[in-house]
């Protein structure tokens, strides 16, 4: 029974984590409509930063928001020389152009940090299990990612349905061309809203840092993860992204720990070893791939397009 | 008013020629490299030109292709593997499996368009690449080396390398020539008026479903026996042949010839393999240089190469 909260939790928060990155994801897709694919490298760059910041200031804490500026500018710079003119081009035109934009963050962050991953120890504040439950330990910093991922995404609600600016990016996502047409600085808007989705990846990528190692290409296989929440959210759902990133956290995390004893069950150890692990990769593949036969514009669709 | 003299004819002439006399000089240079390289830029341009159908003529954005590179390689691997080194045999399976599968996430993947069908079909062929890396048998991960290359009867023997470069060649040209064939058929012409307008060509009869499901079935079986070529060609079949980054390489190479024009493929094919080369020459961090190119034709070259022939001759 432990052994089951505990993959909850875990599952609980890779959703989170993956939430923070399909939101940024969604925001650019619902609002400039733009794929883009380098924002996995954004995550990466996140990480890196984060390791490189908390060696030199010696506190995690501080080297983590340092990073979290950073990747803020970086994804800032990005916009203005980049982003800016593939906008309204052919979704084609920003699935190669974000790709070249991929090859180049990769081959900087080798020349730059060299080809072996880096690694972000934890303090030992946070490197401690806490009981959460009586007789239930949990990893302390894994809980305070859940902690922190709730408290971000608590913010961006308040951001994007409370204020101004979230009242901007949702008219933004409804209607571009009418918010321009109404005297809103557009081009400035685009930049934050990027900026915004740029700091949201890079907060994911320096989370997950020290759990996995930080190396090149950590973008890429959970990018995929990233778009595949989009799409099942509905594009441009900053809610549908929400429970989206849930449902694909618990299912993976679920599915890793518990298919092969599921599948022993029903066929012969052999079988289970062999399907067992493809299973459980494909298993959101196939979640995504009943959505879209089911509802092909995700389950939370943002723009009445 | 150049007629057959346009820029485009003359450089795709001097590409062909060069790619046919290219294992005399690899004989008398004694450089074999040049010759592996040249076999594995053709096999990639005939994934390229099958993509090409269903991405320049059909408008199908699809982000999954190289799944059939994996399909087509595996049928040959495991086959050989499993003690049926018969090409008679092998080809067929890979060219049918291919099909399959094309035929299968095609019908579900057409349901859906734009954005969404850029991302079913990715998601579609990261389904195969985990399939086939879970399995252990065909050494999951680490891929399968493959003993013996495709058997043929007596004179066809794919080992020599000048004749299994010839027979990549030669089936790269009947690919171009059914692209060609197909794209100016009746059929072809549905399939493009489709891409234009969806719903005029519907509203004038033409039931686009499934003329554009024919048009991924073909594009897939010619990229399985394209994967089925690669499998010979490398003597190794891995997952990572199939990696969604795959898909990228060959929408690059498809974008960088210039979308829509049957010959256009082989330009961005070679182009792209060959600048890989060169600049992995001269730098080891050659992809900084890659992207930012890759961006620039994006920006500035649309039509790409093809295109800007094209424009060549307009002045």
């Amino acid at each position: 029974m432990t052994l089951f909260i505990e993959q909850c939790l875990n599952g609980l928060q890779f959703g989170l984590l993956l939430f923070l990155l399909a939101a940024g994801l969604t925001l650019v897709f619902g609002i400039m409509d733009l794929v883009n694919l380098a924002h996995g490298s954004l995550y990466m760059i996140g990480a890196y930063f984060a390791a490189t910041f908390a060696a030199w200031t010696g506190s995690f804490v501080l080297g983590a928001l340092l990073a979290l500026v950073a990747t803020l500018i970086v994804g800032m710079a990005v916009e203005v020389i980049v982003m800016r003119r593939l906008y309204g081009r052919d979704h084609l035109d920003h699935v190669l152009g974000t790709f070249g934009l991929i090859l180049f963050f990769d081959e900087a962050v080798r020349l730059i940090w060299g080809p072996e991953g880096l690694s972000l120890p934890l303090p030992s504040w946070l490197n401690t299990a806490i009981t959460i439950l009586p007789g239930f330990d949990y990893s302390a910093y894994k809980f305070s990612i859940i902690v922190v991922s709730l408290v971000v995404a608590g913010f961006l609600y308040v951001l994007v349905m409370r204020t101004r600016v979230g009242m901007l990016i949702r008219a933004g996502a409804s209607n571009r061309e009418m918010v321009g047409a109404l005297g809103v600085n557009i081009k400035l808007l685009y930049t934050l809203v990027f900026g915004l989705g740029a700091a949201l990846a890079g907060l994911a990528g320096l989370m997950q840092a020290p759990i996995l190692t930080v190396q090149i290409g950590m973008g890429e296989n959970i990018l995929i993860l990233a778009f595949v929440i989009t799409v099942i959210g509905g594009i441009g759902s900053i809610r549908g992204a929400l429970v989206a990133a849930l449902l694909v956290g618990f299912i993976d995390t679920l599915g890793r720990s518990y298919l092969p004893d599921f599948l022993r069950m029903m066929f012969s150890k052999e079988v289970a070893a062999t399907a067992a692990p493809a299973l459980s990769s494909m298993l959101i593949y196939l979640l995504m791939a009943i959505v879209l036969v089911v509802k092909p514009e995700g389950l939370f669709s943002a723009a009445g397009k | 008013m150049s007629g057959a003299f346009t820029p485009r004819n003359i450089v795709a002439a001097l590409l062909f020629a060069a790619l046919l006399l290219l294992p005399l000089y690899a004989h008398f240079a004694n450089d074999r490299f040049l010759l592996t390289l040249f076999t594995r830029i053709i096999i990639l341009a005939m994934a390229a030109v099958s993509l090409n159908l269903i991405l320049g003529f059909g408008g199908m954005m699809s982000f999954g292709h190289a799944a059939y590179l994996g399909i087509g390689g595996y049928a040959v691997g495991i086959l050989a593997f499993e003690g049926v080194p018969s090409g008679f045999v092998q080809w067929p399976v890979a060219l049918a499996a291919s099909a399959l599968f094309a035929l299968v996430i095609g019908a579900l993947s057409l349901r859906t368009r734009g954005v969404y069908f850029i991302m079913i079909t990715l998601a579609f062929a990261q389904m195969a690449y985990y399939i086939i890396a879970g399995l252990a048998r065909y050494g999951g991960d680490d891929g399968l080396t493959i003993q013996k290359r495709s058997q043929f009867f007596a004179p066809i023997n794919l080992t020599d390398k000048v004749q299994f470069y010839y027979l990549c060649l030669a089936l790269l040209l009947g690919a171009l020539y059914l692209a060609w064939r197909l794209v100016n058929s009746r059929f072809g012409l549905a399939i493009q008026g489709a891409r234009s307008n969806d719903t005029r060509m519907r509203a004038i009869g033409f039931p686009t479903y499934r003329y554009k499901l024919v048009c991924f079935v073909i594009a897939g079986t010619l990229c399985g026996l394209a994967g089925a070529l690669l499998a010979n060609h490398t003597d190794f079949v891995s997952p990572a042949m199939m990696y969604w980054t795959r898909s990228g390489d060959l929408i690059i190479m498809v974008v960088l010839g210039g979308m829509g024009s049957v010959i256009g493929p082989v330009f961005g094919a070679v182009a792209l393999l060959v600048l890989e080369e060169t600049l992995s020459g001269i730098t080891e961090y050659w992809q900084i240089i890659l992207g930012p190119l890759l961006l620039l034709v994006v920006l500035f070259a649309r039509g790409g190469i093809d295109g800007l022939l094209g424009k060549v001759r307009h002045g």
